[in-house]
């Protein structure tokens, strides 16, 4: 017989063994990068929303969002990409919001993350896993 | 699921409670072979307002047999609670006798000698007749139709869903939203939406270029009925790119968008909304963790999951109504609406059991006008069965047994792989098996049967991705479905491990040995969400199958072990 889809799933394979745990192996990276950001000082949990799919319906380009009302700068990072650092957005004092949107690549599942710098120098953080997955069967 | 007692205390007024549940009653009355039309109908209208749902149809127009499954697990906050209760568990919650009709509508257990007694279920004629019976007692009654409808048969396929559209245009509805519907491909949905005559809804229904709600379906739809501003919000199934091909529909994106929701349910409630309604194809847990994040929505009628709920749950102050598949069942809700707040509610899940209720003439009519031209293709006997067939379970069913059992003769296979749907109606012991039967539990429009290598890793994440799909412990990452088919493969699965470690002891079942990471193995599935699959049509190869056979037999299959349940 003859193997028709072979080739497809030989392209595949390669992505779906990297897709099969959510990555962290560049973690490291992602946690210097917030040091860095933040110099270290404490980030609170509210002021800042990250909307990002569940499940991303194609890992080569996901569509986030963050908001942050108040905010000076506002860092992205795909935390288990080669390298996390996806954006930084710096609102200037007379943007109307502090709020952006763009598409990211992930490697895999993993978290996103993005904190915010506030006006007042305080720091806010916001963290959504997307899952990258090689498809299941409808109901 | 909030227990009964709590449920009941938790209704808003006493007048809501009476209609909670009349299924004790009915186990009765079937105990005396004495179901009537009239019994399966009845209801003492209440309040102002009543909603008829209907989801997952899946295309059966005629009476089928549907056993429900008798594995249905839940994980993280939802074990052990409804819907993953099931067979004598399920009847013991709901007051349920054995050997009733409640009993063979809505669990597992005694399938064969209970569809003796109480015949096939559903069937699009007598669905018709219920929905024409509530509209002579609320003549204003929302008919909200959860989708799934353009798929799942012969026709279905032949006509590329025109078939449903016209019977589902005969019935009347008010509304729908969407998932397999989908496949037909983007041209398609969009040819047979543009003339529908009622609303195509869907607030998660995005353009994918722009990322921005689709023209085509807006996210709601206002009704002035009994004199309470209603507004039905649609919500299509979140993850069809991911579960089904997207290339199919390259110009649309979904997802859950729970944000997007409670704008939505913020913006007509800002309009005057008074009584707030999704018509969901979330699926059960997905939709009770909406209803937990998303406040103002009062009612959720759930589809996708095709669960059969003979109460509501209530998340909140949101109730949730589960209203089963493949035609089984209507649900009717009717809510008391009054200073722009809902005060109470009874609900009745009515299920259509044909061989009592009479089929509405006309529908019918419509229904044999769609079929005419195929007869001969439908009826034509392929062999015969000695088993139930049957598909629903978490992690095999006789059906996907014989399907893989057939790719792997057919196609030369080491192993098989079939979906893990959830639609498919059942065939008894001792029936013909037609090509209708066969087309019912494999009709798509992406089923080309494959064949090609993997090696044991691969297939051991493929297992893992799959799984993951069914019992990640937080709902907004289940996808619906069940656990993919195997054939000529068993393993092991702890539900309760993450990705990546539920699945171990892989092992080929014609060797007995241990499923190597490093070797390759041959394997045929169907079904593939990739563009450009190839090989023959899944319903030829089980057609080819089931011809040599003659009269089919499937053996029990313990070829999965379950941990964690």
């Amino acid at each position: 017989m003859k193997l028709t889809r072979r080739d497809a799933l030989v392209v595949g394979a390669g992505a779906f063994v990297a897709l099969g745990l959510p990555l962290s192996a560049s973690a490291g990276l992602g946690e210097d990068a917030i040091a860095a950001f933040t110099g270290g000082a404490e980030m609170a949990d509210g002021g800042i929303t990250l909307t990002a799919p569940e499940i991303a319906e194609n890992g080569n380009t996901v569509p986030i969002e963050v908001d942050a009302p108040g905010a000076s700068e506002i860092l992205v990072l795909a935390m288990g990409n080669p390298t996390p650092s996806v954006a930084t957005f710096k609102f200037g004092p007379l943007a109307a919001s502090q709020a952006a949107s763009t598409r990211i690549r992930l490697a895999g599942t993993q978290d996103v993350v993005a904190i915010a710098k506030m006006a007042d120098g305080s720091f806010a953080k916001a963290s959504a896993t997307v899952k990258v997955t090689i498809g299941g069967c409808g109901g | 699921m909030i227990s009964r007692r709590d449920f009941l205390q938790t209704s808003m007024a006493a007048s809501a409670i009476l209609g909670a549940s009349s299924y004790g009653q009915w186990g009765r009355l079937a105990a005396q072979q004495a179901l009537t039309q009239d019994q399966l109908l009845q209801f003492d209208t209440f309040g102002n307002v009543s909603l008829i749902h209907v989801t997952d149809i899946h295309a059966q127009l005629k009476p089928i047999y549907f056993r429900e499954p008798s594995i249905n697990l839940g994980v993280g906050d939802n074990k052990g609670q409804v819907p993953h209760v099931t067979g004598a568990d399920f009847r013991k919650l709901y007051g349920i006798d054995d050997g009733s009709a409640s009993h063979y509508a809505l669990s597992a257990g005694d399938f064969n000698a209970l569809a003796q007694a109480y015949g096939r279920v559903g069937g699009l004629d007598r669905m018709a007749t219920v929905i024409n019976a509530i509209r002579a007692e609320r003549p204003d009654a929302l008919l909200l139709d959860g989708g799934d409808t353009w798929h799942g048969s012969y026709t279905c396929y032949q006509t590329e869903g025109q078939d449903m559209v016209n019977v589902m245009n005969a019935l009347k509805p008010d509304a729908m939203t969407f998932h397999w519907e989908f496949t037909l491909g983007s041209d398609r949905v969009n040819e047979i939406v543009a003339g529908l005559p009622f609303a195509a809804l869907g607030q998660n229904i995005f353009d994918a270029e722009w990322d921005e709600p689709a023209e085509l379906f807006p996210p709601y739809k206002f009704f002035e009925r009994g004199g309470v501003k209603i507004a039905v919000i649609g919500q299509a199934f979140p993850y069809m790119p991911i579960a089904n091909p997207g290339w199919m529909f390259p110009e649309y994106a979904f997802g859950i968008r729970d944000e997007n929701m409670q704008e939505m349910v913020d913006e007509v409630r800002g309009q005057g909304a008074e009584l707030v309604v999704v018509l969901s194809h979330n699926g059960f847990d997905v939709d009770k963790k909406m209803a937990s994040i998303v406040t103002g929505i009062d009612v959720i009628l759930s589809g996708h999951t095709h669960d059969a709920l003979p109460e509501p749950v209530l998340v909140g102050e949101t109730i949730i109504i589960a209203s089963g598949s493949n035609g089984k069942f209507v649900s009717r809700v009717d809510l008391d609406v009054r200073d722009g707040r809902m005060m109470g509610f009874r609900h009745k899940l009515i299920p259509i059991f044909s061989d009592v209720i009479e089929p509405d003439a006309e529908v019918a009519a419509v229904i044999d006008e769609q079929r005419a031209p195929y007869m001969d293709q439908l009826t034509e006997v392929i062999g015969q069965t000695d088993s139930l067939l049957y598909r629903r379970g978490n992690f095999n069913g006789t059906w996907d047994d014989l399907i893989c059992d057939a790719l792997i003769s057919e196609r030369e296979a080491d192993i098989a792989l079939s979906p893990g749907v959830r639609w498919g109606p059942s065939i008894l012991p001792g029936q013909d098996i037609t090509r209708e039967d066969i087309w019912n539990v494999t009709s798509m429009t992406y089923g080309q049967a494959y064949r090609t290598e993997m090696t044991g890793e691969f297939l051991g994440v493929v297992l893992e991705d799959v799984a993951d799909n069914l019992f990640n412990p937080d709902p907004y990452y289940q996808q619906g479905g069940d656990m993919v088919r195997t054939g000529g493969l068993g393993y092991r699965i702890d539900i309760t491990k993450p990705q990546g470690s539920r699945i171990t002891e892989m092992t080929l079942l014609k060797t007995g040995e241990a499923i190597d990471p490093a070797k390759t193995y041959q394997i045929a599935g169907w079904a593939s969400v990739n563009e450009g699959t190839e090989g023959p049509q899944i319903w030829d190869v089980v057609e080819s199958h089931i011809r040599k056979q003659g009269t089919v037999t499937v053996k029990p299959n313990t070829s999965v072990k379950v941990v964690g349940a």
